[in-house]
Parts: C-alpha cells; structure tokens; sequence
C-alpha cells in the first residue's frame, strides 16, 4: 500500500461538522412556532427567517427531523399535472428545486431523468394527451409518445403485446427528477438553523391555546409556550392536530407502502409510472430500484408493511420488466398518507386567526417541498393567501370548488 | 391476510371488501345550509382509534357496518345495517 494512502489510515478523523446545534431549552415565547419538522415545516422557518426577517421561529416535531414522510417517501418530483393550478404550482417548486443545492449550499443530489407515465388504456391515453396540452400551455415540458419513442427513450421497458395490458402511448416529461430526500429536509434545517431558527426534536404539541378565535400559545411535552402565529405541517397527522384547533379536515389517513430492491448496477435512467396498473419505479443513485404503488386499501394510523401490497406490486413490475424475476426485495417501509378528495393540498388561512395551515400531501407532497415553504412563509408573515395558494384554500370546500388532480397525482406521486 | 367477518358472508378475505368512509348522519338537504351540505360530503372525523365505516362486500354487492381500530388495525365488531340503526336508535 502506498504510503500516502496508509498515512491517512494513521490520523484522526477529522470531526464530523454539526449541521445545527444541540436542541437548547424551550423558549417561552415565539413570534411563530411551527408544528412538524419534515421538510415543510422546516423549509418554511428557512424562507420566513430569509425572506421575511422573522428569526424568532421555533421548529417542534415529536420524533426526530424529517424522520416522518420527508424521510419515507419515493422522492419523484415533477410538474406534469392535469389542471392549470396544479401546473403552476408544482412549475414553481421543480425551479425551485433545480437551484437548491446552490441554495442551501449542500448536494441534494438532484437528478433530472425524464418521467414516463405509461398509459394501457385509450383513457389513459386521453388523459395523458390533456395533460401533455395543458402542460404545454403552460410552459412545461410534456408530450404524448407512442411505443416507437418509449423503446427509444428506455429499451428497458417490455414494450411487447403479448401481455395483459400492452403500452400504447406515453406522457413523456423530460424534467422528472428525483432527489435525496433526506438531504432536502437536512439542507433547509441546517440553513434555517443559521438564520437563527430553533429547532426543536422530540417535542410533541399536545394542545392549542384559542381564546375568542385566536391562537396565543402551543402545550408542548416540554411546556406551555407563545405564539404570535402558528402553522401546522404534520402530514399524516393533520386531522390530530387541527383537532386540537377544533377544525375538522377533508382528510383521511391512509398508509402508503414502497420498497427498494438490492443494488444493481445502474440500467434504469427514466422514472417509470403506470397509472393503470398502480406501480412506479425509479433506479436510486445506489442502484436500488425504488418501488410503490397506490395507497393502502383504508384508513390507518400506521406504518405497517404488507404481503398484499408487495404482490399487487410484483405482478406488473415483472409485466414491465421481466427479467426483474430474480432480484430481491431489501427493505418495505410505510408513511401515512393525508389524502384530500382532490389528490390536492389545503394550504394557508384558516378560521382561527393567526393560525395556519399546510396539510393534504397525500402521496404527493415531497416534490412541492420548497414551494409550500417559501408560499406558506409568504402567508404567514404577511397574513393573506398567496395568489398562487388560493385554489387550495380549506375554504375550497365549502365552495364545492375542488381542484380534481386525481388523473395526475394518484399513483404518480 | 387479515380476516373480516361479514354479516352475511361470514369470516372472509379483507381483499374481497371495500371500505366506503365513516358513517355520517346525513343533514336535510332540503333544510341545510350550503355549508353543512359540503361538511356532510367532504369533512372527516378520521379519529386515531375507533371508527365506525360503511364497508361493502364486493363479490355480493353485500353493505353493512364494521367498527374498527385504526391504530391497532383490529376489526372490533361487524353489523348489518338494520342492527346497527337500530342499536344507535335505541342508544339516542
Ligand atoms: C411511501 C411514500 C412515497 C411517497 N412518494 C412521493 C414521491 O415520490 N413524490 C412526492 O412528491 N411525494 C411523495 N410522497 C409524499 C410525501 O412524502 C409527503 O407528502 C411529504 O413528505 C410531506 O412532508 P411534510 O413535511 O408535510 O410531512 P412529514 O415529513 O411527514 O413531517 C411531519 C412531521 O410532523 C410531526 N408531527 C406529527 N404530529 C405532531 C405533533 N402533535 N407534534 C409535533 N410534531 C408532530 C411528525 O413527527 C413529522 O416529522 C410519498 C409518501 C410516502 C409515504
């Protein structure tokens, strides 16, 4: 062995550098005191203490940072939606995406690898050329491809006839990307951390204090403390903790399962979703491929795994890639899921002064991470709803006016 | 497999059911605001602990009503819908 190297071997290491610092005491007082620190949560105390100047927010999540969806999910990200508002916003969180390593001056490891949504069906196909013209009209990139360019976009696929349900067409979006995940969450924490936030694990809101339609104060595990505003962020927990607030939720929670596979040496370039046959996958930069499909059956306050979930997914992952026979499954996981009506979220004021919320992620929200942060910042600090948010206001509902994103955001993610 | 047992069918797959949300009372529509009509359709309890649903039976086209636990994942109790009104009529 060459000197060099060995001398390496011989000195200490240098010591890891702390991304924020140790979890201090609880203040008694914050201008705003976010509930849930997943990368929304986190990315909206970044954008608040950036972009608005309000430092003194506290971060309060009941496990560990990013250790609930943030943490669980598939990491695809993309803006090839079905309607206008759908498109504009996820349009901002994909720009947002593209220069937030810079940003947060850490490697998120983005990876733009094109996203194909194979259609089986002549609906299928309908709906992926909608979405191809109203993505068009907007500025994004999609296009309807039929089975000629899949083959040359990813050879991989199984494009044969001879099975159940052949490919007849595809909605092809070159700027579908998938990231760290994990890293997101890291990046927003460590840069929020700089700018003076306070992040706090392990403390677990209990209650909310509302006198004559107010919010004044969060009951913590850890204490009773202030709060000039509060915004919940607490995905699969949004019906709980608005409960506390007595505000009932068009949400159920629901399981939603993924697995990734033993490492393989890289083949898979493209992410692959089938909205027909309820699978998706992607090739990690490991070489893991990762894997899901639709939600769970239910609703559940859990993050069980099944053996029904990996046979619905196994029967069409093999249909699309056949010689996938042999390749074992390393780790299942769960996340809960708050799935809205509309597959869209509920964001911003709600009939409680001073409090707000960011809830309805359903099996999409990772991709809408830094815009739902830097938006639900904006409403916070200024206390309106962003033009961008208005569609997904809570009050939607009340309306009847509800923004039917289910053809994109099922399955999809 | 998870196991549920249907009031008409006896203990079955759960993969043969369909679980179609809580069970809700139904406001007047003629009488009710705009407001209440879509709380009724859109606005969920969905408690962490016991929730009673309508579930369906598919291959027998079979409604009923199950209590269930949604922490634990155990089914508590299965009804057919007339004992269930029933027992809540009685309960009211
Ligand atoms: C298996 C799976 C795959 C997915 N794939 C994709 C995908 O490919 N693309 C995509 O865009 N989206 C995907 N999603 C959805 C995405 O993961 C979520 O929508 C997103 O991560 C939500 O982020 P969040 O910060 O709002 O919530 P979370 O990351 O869940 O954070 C909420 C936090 O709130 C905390 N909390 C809850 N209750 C309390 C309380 N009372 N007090 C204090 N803290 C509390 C929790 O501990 C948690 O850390 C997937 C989800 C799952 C489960």
């Amino acid at each position: 062995m060459p000197f060099a190297l060995l001398k390496h071997a011989l000195r200490r290491p240098p010591a890891a550098e702390a991304y924020w610092p140790q979890p201090g005491e609880l203040g008694q007082s914050y201008d705003v005191v976010i509930i849930g620190a997943g990368g929304h949560g986190l990315a909206a105390a970044y954008y608040l203490a950036r972009e608005h100047g309000i430092k003194r927010v506290a971060v309060l999540d009941k496990g560990y940072l990013g250790g609930g969806n943030t943490g669980r999910n598939t990491t695809i990200i993309r803006a090839n939606y079905l309607t206008p508002e759908g498109v504009a916003f996820y349009k901002e969180s994909v720009e947002l995406f593209r220069t937030l390593s810079a940003e947060l001056d850490l490697n998120l490891m983005y990876s733009e690898r094109g996203h194909l949504t194979l259609a089986h069906t002549d609906a299928a196909v309908r709906t992926a050329r909608w979405r191809a013209e109203v993505n068009q009209h907007l500025g994004v990139d999609s296009s309807l491809v039929d089975p000629d360019e899949i083959a040359r976009i990813c050879p991989q696929l199984n494009l044969s006839r001879a099975v159940r349900y052949p490919i007849l067409g595809a909605l092809y979006h070159p700027p579908g990307a998938i990231a760290r995940h994990d890293a997101v969450a890291w990046g927003y924490a460590r840069a929020a951390a700089r700018l003076g936030v306070e992040l706090h694990p392990q403390t677990e809101v209990t209650g909310l204090v509302i006198e004559r339609g107010r919010v004044s104060a969060v009951e913590t595990s850890r204490g009773r403390i202030q709060a000039g505003k509060v915004l919940q962020a607490v995905a699969g927990s949004s019906s709980l903790v608005a409960g506390m607030a007595g505000l009932k939720l068009p949400i159920r929670t629901v399981p939603l399962q993924a697995c990734v596979s033993q490492p393989l040496k890289p083949f898979l370039d493209t992410i692959i979703v089938s909205g027909s046959l309820h699978v998706y996958v992607s090739q990690s930069a490991r070489g893991e491929l990762v894997m899901g499909g639709s939600t769970d059956p239910y609703p559940l306050y859990a993050t069980r795994s099944s053996l029904e979930f990996k046979e619905g997914l196994m029967g069409p992952m093999l249909e699309l890639f056949p010689f996938l026979a042999e390749v074992k499954v390393l780790r299942q996981w769960a996340g809960m899921a708050d799935m809205t009506p509309d597959f869209s979220p509920v964001m911003g004021l709600t009939p409680i002064e001073n409090y707000f919320i960011d809830a309805g992620w359903g099996t999409w929200g990772f991709k809408a991470t830094p815009v739902s942060g830097k938006r639900m910042a904006e409403c916070v600090a200024t206390g309106r709803q962003p033009a961008l948010l208005e569609p997904f206001a809570l009050e939607r509902f009340e309306r009847v006016e509800l923004v039917g994103e289910k053809g994109a955001a099922s399955v999809g993610h | 497999m998870k196991i549920m047992t249907c009031p008409l069918n006896g203990p079955r797959n759960i993969a043969e059911f369909v679980c179609a949300g809580e069970v809700k009372a139904m406001p007047d529509p003629a009488a009710c605001s705009d407001e209440e009509w879509a709380g009724y359709l859109f606005l969920e309890a969905n408690p962490a602990g016991l929730i009673v649903e309508w579930w369906l039976h598919a291959p027998t086209s079979y409604w009923f009503i199950a209590k269930r636990d949604t922490v634990t994942e155990q089914i508590v109790a299965t009804y057919t819908v007339e004992q269930f009104f029933a027992q809540a009529r009685a309960a009211a």
